[in-house]
């Protein structure tokens, strides 16, 4: 194991370097930086299901754009708070995973996830031609910049917002921690590991995976709400598939099961959107295509396996 | 009277909805089979139409030959990106199916930016050839002839695959390579070239409906994904693994897709997940459901 104090010293570079960003870097990285948290909470609700309940997802990108679009509609038309906002795109988001996730969690599995992808597509396809709601492919601008607490003035330069972000993602980042950790959490992973032993123990598993399901749903929600105060657009695309399937190859890279792993494997799939992709323009995709490859056959247990293992190595050299 | 005269104004629709339908069963078939018999979630398999529709694209030139080198070309291609995906998916078959589906998502990601560098960001609609353009009356309706000469092929199409697995000896041998592959090894067969065989035919089955498909699907990018998300739903609502559930389904899909969306249209992003919902409901394990057929 690595020492606690290593560990905490780390922690609280990553958090000071994390804090101080704004004042190092440009306005595009800050800007990356801020899609980057909201991207690592989609991953972790994809986490939520997909490593610590054992229920592989491709729809999570519904309840992100749920929550996009609300948070859209909220901020134009009732109130820029962005703590309103936010609440109320968690607590739809919620709600609307409510029906949808009785239906999914029906199933286990390879089901589980083609019904997840179905879900994640209609979402699509309801954003496109809905457009009474969500204004259909033009997209929806026009957002106001965002007034995260009442009485705060309206954040309109990069490095505010991503502050906002910041805050957060850090409460949800703990709050998650502390859920995976508490008897529920404990239950979600006995439901990955041995179901019917747990439904012997008097678990209402399906119950639980359907709570599961919404506490996920409404983290995905909020990173849909906090996204909108990143870019004050919203389109169908950031409903689509490929925002599904990079949350899970975040989770894949990550290491499926580890919270932090999802997070830096959101960093991983945006920098390489972001960053390489502008490189070789107009070839993102087929950059996240080798990504997904080479994660499969390189990275069996993704980059938390590998920092697992690190230390029996590092235990056998000292022996040797 | 007004049933017979609703029937009369949806017919154009319902007959639409048939010709969908089994242009559905000849690409969620091969997703069930390979599912059923590998095990593999091939997350590719909406790829493997959108390369058989750009092969109608390129070499259909309006007579029916171009289209049966369209056909020839598609099958084989198709077939053998059947036989790679298996390849690199039989190193995983004991990782679960999250790194096969990651895998197959990765390699349709790859296939679908190299198709769009290389035929451009544009839906492409395929013409038919020129033989079966125009349209006839049916009933007093006026009607393409392709989708009717469309209708004929795949209704024949799924006949022979739905005799070839369910009658055939041949089927049976890949039925029990589902039902109990030790088995069948035990026997002295192979299983591995039944399987690689299935998952070829799975996918030369997705590119001949590409091809056949190109005139009322026409290949873009994006189009791979409508295919796939299409062909699960029709494999959830029929059944896993079930050539007869894949009809069912696909004819179901086929209707809501098209007779749902004429009659209601302001519900229509709703009926495919409606529709889901209702069956998965009724009956958890899809229309036809295997392990009942087992235990029976």
């Amino acid at each position: 194991m690595i020492s606690p104090v290593v560990r905490r010293a780390g922690l609280a570079v990553l958090v000071l370097g994390l804090a101080a960003a704004p004042f190092l870097v440009d306005e595009y990285a800050i800007q990356t930086m801020s899609r980057i948290l909201v991207f690592s909470l989609l991953a972790m609700s994809v986490n939520l299901l997909t490593g610590i309940t054992g229920l592989p997802t491709l729809g999570q990108s519904a309840y992100f754009g749920v929550g996009a679009y609300t948070a859209a509609i909220v901020s134009t038309t009732v109130t820029d708070i962005g703590i309103v906002a936010l609440l109320v795109a968690g607590a739809l988001t919620a709600l609307v995973a409510l029906p949808t996730g009785w239906v999914a969690v029906r199933a286990r599995g390879v089901a589980f996830l083609m019904i997840t992808l179905a879900i994640g597509e209609i979402a699509f396809s309801a954003a496109v031609r809905w457009k009474a709601v969500t204004r259909g492919t033009d997209g929806y601008s026009g957002i106001p910049a965002v007034v995260p607490l009442p009485g705060m003035p309206s954040l309109q330069l990069d490095g505010l917002v991503y502050y906002w972000v910041l805050a957060v993602f850090l409460v949800l980042f703990v709050l998650m921690r502390l859920l995976v950790a508490s008897p529920f959490g404990l239950a979600l992973r006995g439901i990955r590991d041995n179901e019917a032993r747990m439904r012997a123990i008097g678990y209402p598993t399906t119950g639980y995976a359907l709570a599961g399901y919404c506490v996920a749903g409404a983290l995905a929600g909020m990173a849909g709400s906090l996204y909108v105060s990143v870019q004050r657009f919203v389109s169908p695309g950031d409903a689509g598939f490929e925002i599904a399937a990079l949350a899970l190859l975040a989770v894949i890279i990550g290491g499926v099961g580890s919270m932090w792993g999802a997070c830096v494997g959101a960093a991983v799939v945006i920098l390489t959107r972001d960053y390489l992709g502008g490189y070789v323009a107009g070839r993102a995709s087929l950059l996240l295509g080798i990504l997904f490859v080479a994660a499969v056959y390189l990275l069996p247990r993704g980059i938390a396996g590998v920092r697992a293992r690190w230390p029996v190595r590092a235990r056998a050299g000292a022996q040797a | 009277m007004g049933v017979l005269q609703w029937f009369d104004d949806n017919l154009v629709s319902m007959v639409d909805g048939v010709a969908f339908g089994l242009l559905l069963f000849t690409l969620a078939v091969g997703l069930s089979l390979v599912f059923g018999m590998m095990d593999v979630l091939n997350l590719a398999h909406g790829t493997l139409y959108l390369v058989g529709a750009y092969a109608a694209y390129s070499l259909s030139d309006g007579s029916l030959l171009g289209l049966a080198v369209a056909l020839g070309v598609g099958l084989l291609v198709g077939a053998a990106g059947g036989v790679v995906l298996a390849g690199m998916t039989q190193p995983l078959a004991g990782r679960g199916h999250l790194d096969q589906a990651v895998l197959t998502l990765g390699v349709s990601f790859i296939v679908a930016d190299v198709l769009a560098s290389a035929y451009g960001a544009e839906v492409l609609p395929a013409d038919p050839p020129s033989a079966l353009r125009g349209s006839v009356s049916v009933l007093g309706h006026t009607y393409p002839v392709y989708r009717l000469v469309f209708i004929a092929v795949a209704a024949a199409l799924a006949l022979v695959v739905w005799a070839l697995f369910e009658r055939s000896s041949l089927g049976a041998l890949v039925r029990a390579t589902v039902a109990d592959r030790d088995m069948v090894r035990a026997l002295g067969v192979d299983t591995r070239v039944v399987l690689f065989a299935v998952f070829a035919f799975g996918a030369g089955l997705a590119a001949l409906g590409g091809v056949f498909g190109a005139p009322i699907l026409g290949p873009g990018p994006g189009v791979d994904e409508t295919v796939l998300v299409l062909s699960l739903v029709v494999v959830v609502v029929g059944g896993l693994g079930s050539v007869s559930g894949a009809l069912l389904g696909a004819l179901l899909i086929g209707q809501v897709q098209t007779l749902g969306v004429a009659v209601v249209p302001e519900y229509a992003p709703f009926l495919l997940f409606g529709t889901m919902l209702v069956v998965l409901a009724v009956r958890p394990a899809g229309l036809v459901s295997l392990t009942k057929r087992q235990t029976a």
